[in-house]
């Protein structure tokens, strides 16, 4: 038993190493931060964030894959590893954006909680019992609610975060019952046995109810319709690096949360592969009407929105679907073209509020035209953005190109369309045709829009516009090289 | 021959290098593109003075990039590809000199032009579906920031018109390839893989999946009723934009009928040949009639490149030999005599008189103001008449040849189709440049020139890119062996065989 | 067969001549563009010396392979048929350009798109291989149009596009059909097309390619070419051109390019379809007795000059057609009435071509005199104030309805000759048009010539000058010697025709 301490140890060093940087922020603005402009105190925040993070990515690497450790509590599985480290790089550049963007008040707690929500991204991503997956789920969302209502300045803000939390707490609440169900039905809360018990005891209706409070939770946290209302206000009343981590990291921890719990624990009730051959009712078919549903709703409403960061929303809900989707496929291919999508869309949308973020600290940021001229304000700025936009809208070289391929490809490679992801999978095609309509009038207010007033040049601090350049070079990387991620799997 | 892989490289460097070298002074942003595309033009030249015309395609590199997929790196030419390439040279380098004036946001112009045409380069050297789809959709949005900064008549609208046009029809095309690689369960996407992938689809399957990888191709290539994108965006698009559009861009989608369409599908086209046949006959047809009672000059060019196209898209149908040959010696012709039409009437014309109404042109003595222009639009005119001698006669004859073996009622409507062409061409060369040239009285015709202003003579770059387009069309109307000898070979390669033959039940 | 290629030289002098003129602002315009035009005749002249009359077949042929995977050729050749033509238009050339270009102020233009347009008429008369022969027929129309549009009268514009489209149509049928040709048999080249007709194989292989293919080809070719005769009822572009066009582009117009419809006939429908020429034959000679006769009733009604000698010359270019859809029903046994009717065609095509010049020429010397105005009622009485010009005109008109002694009348004889012995109610339809010809072409003499000077003529109306008199003496010259010895030119034509009628089929 000791020896597995100690591995669960080495396992827990990095969710150790944030912990104690999110305490080392806060003592340190206590400290040296009394009395020092708002400015040096977030850059010193920022930075010491920072180096945790960098500091946790680090030891995730070298600890490389460790496999299951804590009785199977936790599956430090390849897949962990990967998302580990990309939830790490997302929040990364999540508390980046804090550099470029208009400061706050208590900057100091702001990186802990963001932190602290890495933390819950982190067990999530590795998490293999009921319970270490909801106690991540939740150690993560309860500092994204407080992230999220953070400005106290603005209204907005704080009806996001009531939204945020009311829905949140639902959701929570469901899958707990949900996650009771299933203790009571298969007496195990490891996914791995609660796997087991069902293949050889096929649940009834009970177990269908404990699936379907799997789903609505997995709908909320990944903002698929019908469960994605609470997106576009909090995408729009969020403070903009909260709404880039919600939109980023989050989404990728719960990925791979729910890709563990659906196919490896609650994988028997899926309905099969192939639908014929367990006949209708397993969850791939719901998952499959919740994708399509997410990709018509957000696309047709996103063209419709004159409002950036709603239109952000709701680009992100129809990108849901597309998650939905490699999810369904991920049972047939493994998790490599949902990882690899999950991963390509969190950076593009982190490096759009990244450009959000800086183009706010001298004007609003809100409305499309809000962004006109910013070619003249920064073409730096304006270049970036155009590369994250275009990676959403899945133009090649970019990764986003690459990530809705893989996903399609393997999507129609498990039956054609005898399974309905097959047709998910065309519908998808056909709303990636729909979605460049909005994501091209983003850049043509971007580009081409020559602002009433001739705009000031914009300042881009050193840290930001190195920040945006990795990430979109990341993109054009990874969209040229793809099988840098895929080979991974 | 091994430098061909890098025309697209050294294209997008000379994007880049024309971005920074634009930003800094417009003139040097002009030259840095030109130079860009001589070196493709010459790299393409060298190419072809080295090929040796075969059956087979030739790699040139074939190495493994996404094995996670069995998607391969493979660049290679046949003497399909290799007549677009030297098609893509010509028309790039006539488009940069066409497009000296532009003043405006120089760098960023020429940037995104020469991306445009990188990716175009990249689609006819692939030889792997995937690789083919990533420079396709390369070449997409490009155009419409080229077209909605820089272009005129409702300009916004035609661009976002035009890239939703060209991405959904790219859609269809993936979601086609992608249901062959999964319901055939395809090892990659290679030609060959994918060949054999489709084979295992049902024919009614086939048949849809080809629908949509043609269709979808088509609506690129302009063929009716998918065309409507065409003559609007071709006239809000600037002038040398409009020549790469019509000249290069729309042969990407006939290539990619021709190259992954019809062979991936041979029983599904035999099926559907009817229908496409019928379509590009009305296409020919439609697109003329259009054209004959435009009142915009260069909504007449624009049809006429949908009809130009149509007899592609004929060529096509027929799926017999000579027609096929005859469709990409077509996609040659109409790429050089489109571009030089647009080219007079966006550069030589409209920024001489700033209107392309052509009641207004017909008011003006065009003729004796800008003679230049006058001459080589009726050289252009001739040439897209279809006269023999140009390069546009021999194609249109070898699909003919190809409509009477296989449907001879699309032979017929093709025939009217050749009328109209006559009819709108001379038509618009009267009321555009001769509208003031009639009756005995010269005298009295050089005082009313005197009347006008002034116009400016045409300029050293305007003559260089007419020149060479009148060039490749004259020699290739007079000597069409020289592409028709890469060509055939290439056709009569057995990735075409079964798709040649199953025209005949 | 011959080291020098004359007749390549034939073709591309007058081009060169352009070239040059195009390349040389500062040439001596007149001078320089006379020289190339006149080329034609020289040469002409040299091929007809050169010529043996008694050999069948092509004689200074040319050939070399030019798209050797579509299998075209550069291929010349003349036979006597061709011959005369190339001859027509050395001898008719010079007096278009000379009346095209008088008074031209700036004549280089003018005379650099004429013999553009002269060369391309010699290439379609030499060609052997559709391609190169199909790019010289097609590539007339361009000069024509320019010329007409630029240098004729207040409708030009409308004319030379109406022209221009008419003609383009019939291009349209006869690419059509050569595609249908090339796709049974893999040539377009007319002689080996000939050689396949010749072994019977032709309309099989059309056959093969579908069932209504040789029907279709023959008329898209008919169409092609019946526009450009032209035969009624595809004449209706030419009253307006002949009168827009300027008079010597007009003249050009009427005796060469009409020709080359009328070749198009004998080297394409003759000898390609002759099978489906038999079938149509009635029909067909049906609307070229139209022509002839509704054309002179026509000309009957015109009050202006030009409209007039345009549906003359309908009239009579109807009559080659005449005789030609004549011969198409002859069976064996009507040899010599083929014969005449056949040669007497191809006479026909040369003598109008004499004489509907030296009348345009004429008519120009009129419009001249009166400032522009073409009507018969702003003249009268021309002979009294200008007699040198009255009796040239009197020379062509009487050449023009045949009067015996004139050339025009050898062609008519033989044609009325032949279609007597092949179908005799076509011959007594066709005596009343040449009544209506005859009765016009006095009614225009009487009015404009004779009685007192009225009109224009009576103001000042000087005689022809020494230039017009250049130019009309030698047509009226040659219209008396040809009609004396008609023999000067039939030799030529013989042993085509005896050719052409041994093939006729069995009834």
């Amino acid at each position: 038993m000791t020896g597995d301490y100690g591995a669960l140890g080495r396992a827990l060093l990095p969710e150790g190493v944030l912990v104690a940087t999110a305490l080392v922020v806060i003592l340190c603005d206590l400290v040296w931060g009394r009395g020092r402009g708002r400015e040096s105190r977030v850059q010193a925040s920022v930075l010491l964030g920072l180096l945790g993070l960098v500091a946790a990515c680090v030891i995730l690497w070298q600890e490389g894959v460790l496999g299951e450790v804590g009785s199977g509590a936790l599956n430090l599985d390849f897949l962990a590893v990967a998302v580990r480290v990309g939830v790490v790089v997302l929040s990364g550049f999540s508390l980046l954006t804090l550099v470029g963007g208009n400061t706050r008040s208590q900057p100091a707690e702001y990186v802990a909680l963001l932190l602290f929500a890495t933390v819950g991204f982190l067990q999530m991503a590795a998490a293999q019992t009921l319970l270490l997956a909801f106690l991540g789920l939740e150690l993560a969302s309860l500092s994204l609610y407080v992230l999220a209502g953070y400005d106290r300045t603005r209204p907005e803000s704080a009806e996001a975060a009531l939204k945020y939390y009311l829905q949140g707490g639902v959701s929570a609440a469901v899958l707990l019952f949900g996650f009771s169900l299933l203790y009571g039905l298969t007496g195990s809360i490891g996914f791995r046995e609660i796997s087991l018990v069902l293949v050889s005891n096929p649940p009834g209706a009970l177990g269908a109810v404990a699936v379907g409070m799997v789903l609505v939770a997995f709908g909320y946290k990944v903002a698929v319709a019908p469960f994605h209302l609470w997106a576009p206000d909090v995408y729009q009343g969020a403070p903009t690096s909260s709404a880039a981590l919600i939109a980023s990291a989050s989404k990728l921890a719960g990925v791979a949360l729910f890709w563990r719990l659906l196919w490896s624990g609650l994988g028997p009730t899926s309905g099969g592969v192939n639908l014929s051959s367990s006949g209708p009712g397993g969850w791939v078919l719901v998952v499959a009407v919740m994708a399509a549903a997410s990709l018509l709703l957000g696309n047709l409403v996103a063209l419709a929105q004159r409002n950036l960061r709603r239109l952000l929303a709701y680009s992100a809900i129809g990108h849901a679907g597309g998650l939905a989707l490699g999810l369904l496929a991920a049972g047939e291919v493994g998790p490599g073209p949902l990882f690899y999508y999950a991963a390509t869309y969190g950076l593009a949308t982190v490096g759009i509020f990244g450009c959000i973020a800086l183009t706010e600290r001298e004007t609003s940021c809100a409305t499309l035209e809000d962004l006109a001229g910013l070619w003249r304000r920064s073409p730096l700025v304006a270049a970036c953005l155009a590369v994250f936009v275009l990676s959403l809208a899945g133009i090649p070289p970019l990764a986003g190109f690459f990530g809705k391929f893989v996903v399609f490809a393997a999507a129609l490679r498990i039956d054609g369309l005898g399974h309905p992801a097959g047709w998910v999978a065309l519908l998808a095609i056909v709303m990636s045709m729909v979605s460049l309509y909005y994501y091209l009038i983003v850049l043509k207010q971007a580009w081409l829009v020559v602002p009433p007033t001739p705009p000031r040049r914009m300042a881009v601090p050193l840290v930001a516009s190195l920040a945006l350049v990795a990430a979109a070079a990341g993109l054009v990387v990874l969209g040229v090289f793809p099988s840098i991620l895929l080979g991974l799997f | 021959m091994s430098l061909l892989p890098w025309i697209p490289y050294v294209t997008f460097a000379g994007a880049l290098l024309a971005y920074v070298a634009g930003s800094r002074s417009a003139r040097a942003g002009r030259v840095v593109a030109l130079l860009t595309a001589l070196t493709g033009l010459g790299l393409a030249l060298t190419a072809a003075a080295a090929f040796v015309p075969g059956r087979e395609l030739q790699t040139l590199v074939n190495r493994a990039w996404i094995p996670e997929l069995g998607i391969r790196y493979h660049l290679a030419v046949d003497g399909i590809s290799l007549t677009l390439i030297v098609l893509t040279g010509v028309a790039t380098t006539a488009a940069v000199l066409f497009s000296w004036t532009v003043s405006e946001r120089v760098g960023e112009f020429f940037a995104l032009f020469l991306g445009l045409i990188g990716g175009v380069y990249g689609v006819f050297l692939s030889a792997d579906v995937f690789l083919f789809f990533v420079f396709y959709e390369i070449a997409i949005v490009p155009k419409y920031f080229l077209i909605a900064l820089w272009g005129s008549t409702r300009r916004e609208y035609g661009a976002m018109k035009l890239v939703l046009y060209s991405f959904a029809g790219s859609g269809l095309v993936l979601a086609g390839v992608l249901w062959t690689y999964g319901s055939g369960a395809a090892e990659g996407f290679s030609l060959g893989a994918l060949t054999a992938a489709a084979a295992r689809l049902s024919p009614v399957e086939g048949g849809v999946v080809f629908a949509l990888v043609f269709f979808g191709f088509a609506t690129l290539a302009g063929l009716f009723p998918l065309h409507t994108w065409a003559p609007t965006g071709h006239v809000a698009a600037p002038t040398g934009v409009s020549m790469l559009l019509a000249g290069v861009v729309m042969k990407l989608g006939a290539y990619g009928c021709l190259r992954v369409a019809l062979p991936l599908f041979p029983d599904a086209f035999a099926a559907w040949q009817t229908t496409l046949g019928w379509l590009a006959v009305a296409g020919i047809v439609y697109a003329g009639l259009v054209a004959l009672v435009q009142d915009d000059f260069k909504f007449v060019i624009g049809y006429s490149s949908v009809s130009h196209m149509g007899f592609v898209m004929l060529g096509l149908a027929t799926g017999e030999l000579e027609a096929l040959g005859g469709a990409v010696l077509q996609m040659f012709s109409h790429g050089v005599i489109a571009g030089l039409l647009f080219a007079v009437v966006g550069r030589m014309v409209y920024e001489r008189t700033h209107t392309r109404d052509l009641a207004e042109l017909q008011a003006l003595p065009l003729h004796r103001l800008i003679p230049g222009a006058a001459a080589i639009f009726v050289v252009a005119g001739l040439a897209s008449m279809g006269l023999p001698g140009f390069s546009g006669f021999p194609s249109e004859l070898t699909i003919l040849v190809g409509a009477w073996r296989h449907h001879i009622p699309w032979a017929l409507v093709a025939g009217l189709g050749v009328l109209v062409a006559g009819a709108f061409t001379i038509k618009v060369m009267q009321r555009a440049f001769f509208g003031q040239l009639r009756g005995p009285a010269e005298s009295t015709q050089k005082e009313h020139a005197a009347e006008h202003a002034p116009m400016e003579p045409l300029t050293l770059p305007e003559k260089a890119g007419a020149a060479l387009l009148i060039a490749a069309t004259v020699i290739v109307g007079l000597k069409p062996d020289l592409l028709l000898d890469w060509i055939m070979p290439a056709l009569q390669s057995p990735a075409f065989a079964l798709t040649l033959t199953k025209g005949h039940p | 067969m011959n080291e020098l290629p004359l007749l390549s030289l034939l073709v591309a002098l007058p081009w060169f001549g352009a070239l040059l003129l195009w390349l040389w602002p500062k040439a001596p315009v007149r001078g320089l563009a006379f020289i190339f035009c006149a080329s034609t005749l020289v040469l002409g002249v040299i091929a007809a010396a050169g010529f043996d009359p008694t050999r069948t077949g092509y004689q200074w042929t040319e050939r070399h392979a030019w798209i050797p995977s579509l299998r075209i050729d550069y291929h010349l050749g003349l036979d006597g048929m061709s011959l005369l033509l190339v001859l027509l238009t050395g001898v008719v050339s010079p007096v278009a350009l000379a009346t095209v270009l008088r008074r031209l102020e700036s004549p280089r233009l003018a005379a650099l798109l004429f013999l553009l347009l002269q060369g391309a008429a010699l290439g379609v008369f030499v060609a052997l291989d559709f391609f190169p022969w199909f790019i010289c027929w097609e590539f007339s129309l361009v000069p024509a149009f320019f010329l007409i549009k630029g240098w004729g009268g207040a409708g030009a514009g409308r004319a030379a596009y109406t022209f221009v489209v008419t003609t383009l149509a019939g291009s349209a049928g006869l690419l059509l059909a050569f595609a249908a040709l090339y796709a049974a048999t893999g040539t377009m080249n007319f002689v080996d097309l000939a050689q396949l007709q010749a072994e019977g194989r032709l309309p099989g292989l059309l056959t093969a390619v579908g069932a209504g293919v040789p029907t279709l080809a023959f008329v898209g070719a008919l169409v092609g070419l019946a526009v450009k005769a032209p035969l009624f009822p595809l004449h209706t572009w030419m009253p307006a051109t002949y009168a827009e066009a300027p008079p010597g582009v007009a003249l050009f117009l009427t005796a060469v390019m009409s020709k080359m419809g009328v070749y198009g006939f004998f080297r394409i429908l003759w000898v390609l379809f002759p099978a489906d020429l038999r079938v149509h034959a009635d029909l067909l000679l049906l609307l070229a007795l139209g022509g002839a006769v509704l054309g002179a009733m026509a000309a009957l009604r015109q009050t202006d000059v030009r409209r007039m000698l345009a549906y003359s010359s309908l009239n009579h270019v109807s009559y080659c057609l005449v005789a030609l859809f004549a011969a198409a029903a002859g069976v064996k046994g009507h040899e010599v009435a083929v014969e005449a009717a056949l040669s007497g065609a191809l006479v026909q095509a040369f003598n109008h071509g004499l004489s509907a010049s030296a009348l345009f020429v004429c008519a120009a010397a009129l419009e001249s005199r009166a400032g522009g105005s073409r009507e018969f009622a702003r003249f009268g009485g021309v002979r009294a104030v200008a007699p040198v010009l009255a009796g040239m005109s009197g020379v062509a008109l009487f050449s023009s309805l045949g009067l015996p002694g004139l050339n025009g009348f050898v062609g008519e004889f033989l044609i009325f000759r032949g279609v007597f012995g092949l179908a005799p109610w076509a011959a007594v339809v066709g005596t009343v048009g040449l009544l209506a010809t005859a009765l016009f072409l006095l009614t225009f003499w009487q009015r404009v010539f004779h009685g007192p000077p009225a009109g224009a003529a009576a103001g000042p109306f000087p005689d022809l000058d020494r230039g017009e008199i250049a130019v009309l003496l030698p047509l009226c010259v040659l219209m008396i010697v040809l009609g004396v010895a008609p023999g000067l030119i039939t030799p030529w034509i013989n042993p085509l025709v005896t050719g052409w009628a041994a093939t006729l089929p069995m009834p």
